[in-house]
């Protein structure tokens, strides 16, 4: 089976008369909030200070979104 | 009432200067599916809901106040020191003719701020549901910002502002949740 992701992909249908260079391969995010449904008690807490950066002291909620370009540059996952 | 704390919920620092970042910016401070339309509609909708979940659409409304507010420091520090020539440029010389470099609550098109951009059913899981659709909503506005953005330091900012958008439709997922009284049920099987 495939490693989990929270970015999904699919193909697209590709016309051989494109306009533009085609995307052969789209991508969208499905969020940890899908997955979670209602929280259960104990899951494991970023501390104080890493919380604060995070936006969230759940790390099953954590899911930093990297742009385009910084993804060119080596970020993201 | 609100007792206010006069900092940002998240340190903004902006390191570029390009005007045209707060063109986009401005669909979350006036936009449809923006903070000001997110505090509205959360904190309009809680007085005809379960009292269970009054005081998160209360917490929720307030802490997007808090994201506003950041909205609105990344906007005037884009546009503060930028002159008439640079706005126009950045294709915000219409918003210069009408209000200066003033900010005005209206979406990355010039479209003023409208009520019609926020819901109030009465009926509390349409509202929940409401809810949990604009956060998605916002939350793919703040992708398609990071995206268009070469400013790692206002990225920084919007991916916090990102990550509550998650966390606040987790939680408008387990009002739902709530008020549909199944959890307790379900822990039989």
């Amino acid at each position: 089976m495939a490693k989990f992701t929270l970015r999904k992909q699919y193909r697209p249908y590709v016309s051989p008369f494109d306009p533009c260079p085609s995307i052969r391969v789209k991508t969208y995010v499905t969020p940890p909030n899908l997955y979670v449904g209602f929280q259960p008690e104990k899951l494991p807490q970023f501390n104080a200070k890493q919380a604060l950066f995070a936006g969230t002291l759940w790390k099953v909620f954590y899911d930093p979104y990297y742009g385009s370009e910084e993804k060119e540059k080596g970020g993201g996952q | 009432m609100w007792v206010y704390e006069k900092k940002l919920q998240y340190p903004v620092k902006v390191s570029k200067c390009n005007p045209m970042l707060a063109k986009f910016l401005i669909e979350q401070y006036g936009g449809a599916d923006g903070e000001l339309a997110a505090a509205l509609r959360y904190l309009n909708q809680r007085y005809t809901i379960p009292d269970k979940v009054v005081g998160l659409l209360t917490d929720i409304g307030t802490e997007e106040f808090a994201h506003l507010e950041m909205i609105a420091t990344m906007i005037y520090k884009l546009t503060k020191d930028a002159t008439p020539e640079q706005l126009k440029e950045a294709g915000i010389g219409e918003h210069y003719v009408n209000h200066d470099r003033a900010l005005f609550y209206t979406d990355a098109a010039g479209n003023p701020f409208t009520a019609t951009y926020i819901q109030a059913k009465g009926d509390p899981i349409a509202d929940l549901y409401e809810d949990i659709a604009a956060e998605e909503k916002a939350r793919a506005t703040y992708q398609w910002i990071i995206d268009q953005s070469d400013d790692p330091d206002i990225n920084d900012s919007l991916k916090f502002l990102r990550e509550r958008e998650i966390i606040h439709s987790q939680r408008f997922r387990e009002a739902v949740e709530i008020l549909k009284e199944d959890r307790d049920r379900k822990k039989i099987f």
